[in-house]
């Protein structure tokens, strides 16, 4: 054990964080699967799994704008809101060709992230010239126009094709047709397909795409504009098509999130992708660590499952919720709190030390 | 070809340059901010293998001269020529893929990633990799990856830093860090390097080293140099042809020779030789009105 420990140490840091992101994920879903098929937890939180799994790839996706990229985005539950609505509408426009299966699942995915992206792109052009402070209102405004958009939008189907409209049901001319999303009612009737598998699979798929480009000439490009924009700009970096990039890359992610989101229940509302929505995920970000890609998926786990565990204390549970905020904050970023864990954690380790020694030396005296 | 501009003195491009059309060349080079005119009428030339030296007191625009020939600025006046083509509408990225690399007087360094990340990163227009091979670290990933590291860790050889490869780049020591920039510039393949007063806040030791690290660049890599400076006993023992600006104009060209008992310059440096007396006579004056 202690030489796979060493062996461990000596590998490279990216090398490290890889395994540890895979082996927790892999981990997580294990413990799920078998807490799930052997009824040991509630019913409530087995409902909760999927929306686990989405919430751990939107932190992911927005570490990549957030942690990587250095700018800070207030409207990322906007591109989970494009990929749920054209993912949905994608879902049950195809189902009477291609059947409710995981292949419906996965090309409603892939075309929620595609137009995802496609919003990413278009907010990405003007966004990315501004910086700071400007960057995130303009991104928050982005959500809020995302959310009213959906909020009055009227989608349906029929044998002629999709019929959109912005003003009511009827303006949609449609005969006989379904009706897919229904304006402040959201997207009703969706093929219920997510699953805890889809969930586990889309982690590693992000985990796949957001450690490669971390640990390629891309991720260094975007890093270095992060830490010195001047300095990069002086290396020959072109600091816009990166910036675009990573962005474009970030809101394709939370578009996949968002359609498997929405597959996860019968409607979804607009209003579910709020601000709220996007402050919860940059919480799970700024907790797990700005860049820490394994404290990303450990908060939003926690985190996400925090009001439920808490909810026998049922009124007081968002208090709770709060408190647990404050003190995870102050024990990673108060100054005293990290010299207090270094001191416990140098202790510890020299204990360990210590009972190394001494057994060694017990064994060599047994030897001798 | 451009029109070749004369050189500003035939001495200061040294020998082996002569016949050659300088690497780097600026034409009335000027720009105003506001009513300020920060730097004017700046004609200079630069040989292919030439050390030259940008000095002049605090002020006269020198850092603003580096800022124009990388494009961070964009002149009012005149224009730059990097061997015989114009820099002009390019961004500060464009003219680095051109040829024009460049160190910062505050270190600029990427201080969270690591010394040889660092370096990678000056690779970065060297490495092939699109973004397909960036996302999925297939398609000869694993190849590329070890080029750009083995030819990052050359550079850092080069500054004796190779055992620092690991070593996040903000915890260097000053010296170290200063190496790495210039590493950092090197690995972008330039055929001009432009250092921003490279041995600002060195002791003499770490200069002596400096100025050996100065030559082996040129001589290694055939590349020029130009250094902005304040140690005069750095620029007077290496730079083969020197430029001295205050106030934003040029007020003298020439080797370190000339330079060094070149009346104008001992006057910008030092002031008037009477220039006390008439201060104090002014001063009288003032107390008297």
């Amino acid at each position: 054990m202690a030489g796979f420990a060493n062996k461990y140490k000596r590998l490279k840091k990216s090398t490290r964080t890889n395994i540890s992101a895979y082996g927790l994920v892999i981990i997580l879903f294990v413990v799920a699967l078998t807490m799930q098929s052997t009824g040991a937890i509630s019913n409530s939180l087995s409902g909760q799994l999927v929306p686990i799994c989405t919430y751990i790839v939107m932190a992911l996706s927005l570490n990549l704008t957030v942690g990587f990229l250095g700018e800070l985005s207030l409207g990322h539950a906007g591109f989970m809101s494009v990929g749920a609505f054209s993912g949905v509408i994608a879902a049950v426009s195809l189902q009477s060709s291609m059947g409710s299966g995981p292949l419906l699942l996965l090309v409603a995915m892939i075309i929620g992230g595609l137009f995802a992206g496609i919003a990413g792109l278009i907010i990405g052009i003007p966004v990315l010239r501004l910086r700071g402070d400007y960057l995130a209102i303009v991104t928050l405004a982005f959500g809020e126009i995302i959310k009213n958009i959906m909020n009055c939008l009227y989608v349906g189907v029929d044998m002629g094709g999709l019929h959109f409209s912005l003003k009511s049901v009827n303006d949609l001319g449609m005969e006989n047709g379904k009706i897919i999303i229904n304006g402040p009612q959201g997207a009703v009737g969706i093929p219920k397909l997510a699953t805890l598998t889809a969930g586990f699979i889309l982690i590693l798929f992000a985990l796949f795409i957001v450690l490669n480009l971390i640990n390629s000439k891309t991720g260094r490009a975007v890093t270095a504009i992060r830490d010195n924009r001047i300095a990069a700009e002086s290396v020959g970096i072109g600091v816009t098509k990166y910036k675009l990039t990573t962005f474009i890359i970030s809101a394709v992610l939370a578009g996949m999130a968002g359609a498997l989101y929405a597959m996860n229940f019968s409607t979804v509302a607009a209003k579910k992708f709020d601000f709220n929505t996007s402050i919860l995920i940059l919480v799970f970000v700024v907790l797990g660590g700005m860049g820490n890609i394994v404290g990303s998926i450990v908060a939003t786990t926690i985190l996400y499952m925090l009001p439920e565990i808490l909810r026998e204390f049922a009124d007081y549970r968002m208090l709770l919720y709060a408190i647990v905020l404050i003190i995870v904050m102050i024990a990673t970023n108060s100054e005293k709190a990290i010299q207090f864990r270094d001191s416990v954690m140098a202790k510890l380790s020299s204990k360990k030390r210590k009972s190394q020694n001494d057994s060694e030396t017990k064994e060599a005296v047994n030897n001798e | 070809m451009s029109k070749m501009v004369p050189l500003p003195s035939k001495s200061i491009v040294p020998e082996r340059d002569v016949n050659k059309p300088p690497i780097l060349e600026t034409n009335h080079l000027g720009i105003d901010f506001g009513g300020l005119t920060a730097v004017d009428d700046l004609t200079l030339a630069v040989g292919r293998t030439e050390i030259a030296g940008l000095i002049g007191p605090n002020g006269a625009g020198k850092t603003t001269v580096f800022n124009l020939l990388t494009n961070v600025y964009q002149p009012t006046r005149g224009d730059i020529m990097l061997d015989g083509v114009s820099t002009s509408k390019k961004s500060t990225a464009q003219v680095n893929k051109m040829g024009i690399a460049r160190t910062f007087q505050n270190i600029r360094l990427f201080g969270h990633m690591s010394v040889l990340d660092n370096v990678k990163v000056g690779l970065h227009n060297l490495t092939k990799e699109n973004l397909a091979v960036c996302l999925t670290h297939l398609f000869g990933y694993r190849k590329t990856e070890k080029q750009a590291n083995e030819q990052a860790l050359e550079y850092l050889d080069f500054f004796g830093m190779a055992d620092m490869a690991n070593f996040p780049a903000g915890s260097l020591p000053y010296g170290a860090q200063r190496r790495l920039e210039i590493a950092r510039a090197l690995a972008t393949k330039p055929s001009i390097i432009l250092l921003d007063e490279p041995a600002a806040g060195m002791n003499p030791s770490e200069t002596a080293e400096l100025m050996n690290n100065i030559r082996r660049i040129r001589d290694n890599f055939q590349i020029a140099v130009m250094l902005i400076e304040h140690d005069m006993n750095l620029v007077m023992n290496i730079c083969e042809g020197i430029c001295v600006l205050d106030h934003g104009k040029v007020i003298a060209k020439g080797t370190p020779d000339e330079i060094k008992s070149n009346p104008t310059v001992i006057e910008a440096y030092l002031g008037k030789k009477n220039d006390k007396k008439v201060e104090a006579k002014e001063g009288e004056t003032n107390a008297e009105s």
